[in-house]
């Protein structure tokens, strides 16, 4: 695999940053002028997972044309497993101390966990779970919308049904994961406290980890012979099939890879906001991640994470000044994006780089 | 030519009472065509003759509603669908040229080379020097060797419709169909593209589809006139100038 000046420049950002955040966390007194306080840990840390989100609509989107619309239910699905984890480690410290249950399936009147709880207070149980699930959904899904040949907008449409149909599913309080309030009052993970200071650092630490992680596994597979093909299926995909490649193969290992890396993203973030509830699912969060990758710059991956973070930054910013009027703040950079910046802020800085990752047409 | 009727064991392609309707338009009305291994056919046809139809039919785009379409002696094509068909050794190339414009020329060859399709292959290929050697030599061919590193997007016209004729030849097809490949050419161009065509021919069997009758008549082969879904006259392009027929659809009644 080939690394460009770019793409050292996001490793080194997507770790260095972090770390020396964590380490200033930890090392420095607080009122001392260096120190970070917790709660910028705890943003830092929330804005990588969402880099992973946006890193996976990146991969799907800017190489093989698919605009999932409904790629936070897989951050969503990722966050549960983990949920689920952190529900049975609180124990006898829930407001029913019930060794057993977790507290809102004690207030349903349930006298044992469903079979789909066992295992969970496993913590290796609940990473493969943050994987799997994520990934067995999309191969399903995948595998038939794409063999159908469901493209372009109809596949966006359904990917949001998908979403929101699991949305209205999590709400309903006999599916067993805590109904409209979700789970949250999370106390240790690993047998630490997660509210610690030392926790948040760690946790964030290990998030910039598998960003950088996944970053290289995307450009690898966008660089392989394989993302050759991705790319050729989003620009012509009747060219590839009369060529003889089978673009429903190609389009559903990337999906599944997506909708993994995605989970990833879930799965780290739950422990780090203390709460995961079917709010998660909600078509706006796919459609802000599809904001995330445009405002970076579609097909670039570093833009997607360079977009996560900046939008987000912006939001807490914004949010925090006039938090009536973010959505329309988004709105009119989604706008101002798609008419001034087609290929986002990579854009910007497209023509220094020696050879982009990928070639996207204005047009499209 | 009935179904029934024994093919000869040097028959490519046969199609044999070919129909297919769209919305009770009939685009191919009862079509019986057989090529021979190593025949180069033009077939030529006013617009809305069929001619991309039969294209669609026998690369596995569009299935028949009724009639045969055999590759070779026994491969029934009605029950592939586009990359098996494509994976037998069959190549088209498509009207309006299409080649895969943000990759470079090189990369396009490389993506259409005969060999592994499958991502699992794909996602760990090194490009080797064997494969270095089969791209230099159809560069070669198509005469491209110096737009090796173009991005496919970058080039003219025509030469796209090279390039792609180029990307069917790395297939290392035994038939290629080959839609219009002169329109929008130059004299120049024209001219070219017949002598590679004929180049071509001496390894594959070619269909060409063709308006341009200057360019039918240089490549001097077998001419297969459609008109409405079905065959009309066939024969050398003198014999079926010369068809009343044929006078009659081209200048109109």
């Amino acid at each position: 695999m080939k690394l460009d000046r770019t793409a050292y420049l996001t490793l080194a950002l997507s770790l260095g940053v972090p770390v020396a955040l964590a380490l200033l966390n930890q090392t420095t007194e607080v009122g001392s002028a260096l120190h970070i306080p917790t709660y910028v840990v705890a943003l830092a840390g929330k804005y990588l997972c969402y880099a992973m989100l946006a890193l996976a609509v990146d991969l799907v989107w800017g190489f093989a044309g698919i605009l999932s619309l409904g790629h936070a239910a897989f951050f969503a699905l990722g966050g549960y497993a983990m949920g689920m984890y952190l529900m049975r480690q609180i124990g006898t410290r829930g407001v029913y101390g019930n060794a057993e249950l977790p507290d809102f399936m004690v207030f349903l009147g349930w006298h044992e966990l469903p079979w789909y709880w066992q295992g969970s207070q496993w913590f290796p149980f609940a990473v493969a779970m943050a994987l799997i699930v994520p990934g067995v959904l999309a191969m399903g899904f995948g595998w038939l919308a794409f063999r159908s040949r469901v493209t372009g907008v109809y596949l966006s449409i359904i990917t949001q049904a998908l979403t929101y149909a699991l949305l209205l599913a999590f709400f309903r309080n006999d599916m067993g994961f805590g109904g409209n309030n979700g789970m949250t009052d999370f106390k240790d993970i690993l047998g630490l406290n997660v509210q610690a200071d030392s926790t948040r650092s760690a946790l964030m630490v290990i998030s910039a980890l598998c960003l950088c992680v996944q970053y290289l596994v995307a450009r690898f597979v966008v660089q392989s012979r394989f993302g050759k093909v991705l790319i050729a299926v989003r620009n012509t995909e009747s060219r590839t099939r009369f060529l003889g490649y089978r673009p429903e193969a190609y389009k559903l290992v990337v999906w599944t890879l997506s909708a993994v890396m995605a989970g990833i993203g879930g799965a780290l973030y739950v422990p780090q906001v203390g709460i995961i509830n079917p709010s998660e699912f909600a078509p706006a969060n796919s459609i802000e991640a599809v904001i995330w990758v445009a405002v970076g710059g579609r097909g670039t991956l570093s833009g997607a994470i360079l977009g996560a973070v900046a939008v987000n930054f912006g939001k807490t910013w914004f949010t925090g000044m006039l938090p009536d009027y973010w959505l329309y703040a988004l709105g009119a950079l989604f706008i101002f994006v798609t008419l001034f910046l087609p290929k986002g802020i990579m854009g910007l800085f497209a023509k220094r780089a020696a050879k982009p990752v990928a070639v996207l047409e204005v047009a499209e | 030519m009935t179904e029934t009727q024994t093919l000869p064991g040097d028959t490519l392609l046969y199609l044999g009472g070919v129909t297919v309707s769209f919305d009770g338009f009939r685009a191919l009305n009862a079509l019986s065509l057989v090529l021979e291994k190593g025949e180069m056919r033009a077939v030529i046809g006013p617009n809305g003759a069929g001619k991309t139809t039969m294209m669609d039919v026998i690369t596995g785009k569009t299935r028949p509603d009724t009639g045969k379409v055999m590759f070779g002696v026994n491969t029934d094509l009605t029950q592939l669908d586009e990359p098996a068909i494509a994976a037998l050794g069959i190549g088209r190339k498509f009207q309006k040229p299409t080649v895969f414009e943000p990759h470079t020329v090189w990369d396009n060859i490389l993506l259409a080379l005969a060999g592994d399709r499958k991502p699992r292959f794909s996602l760990w290929a090194k490009e080797t020097a064997e494969e270095r050697t089969r791209i230099e030599s159809v560069l070669e061919t198509v005469r491209m060797k110096d737009q090796r590193h173009r991005l496919g997007g970058d080039l003219s016209h025509g030469q796209k419709q090279w390039l792609e004729i180029g990307m069917l030849l790395a297939q290392e097809p035994q038939l290629l169909l080959v839609d219009e490949p002169v329109a929008g050419m130059t004299d120049a161009e024209t001219e070219q593209t017949a002598e590679l065509l004929r180049e071509i021919n001496k390894t594959r069997s070619v269909v060409v589809v063709e308006h341009d009758m200057a360019f039918v008549r240089a490549l001097d082969v077998k001419v297969t006139v459609l008109h409405e879904g079905s065959v009309l006259s066939e024969g050398s392009i003198d014999n079926v100038s010369a068809d009343p027929r044929v006078v009659e659809v081209y200048l109109g009644r």
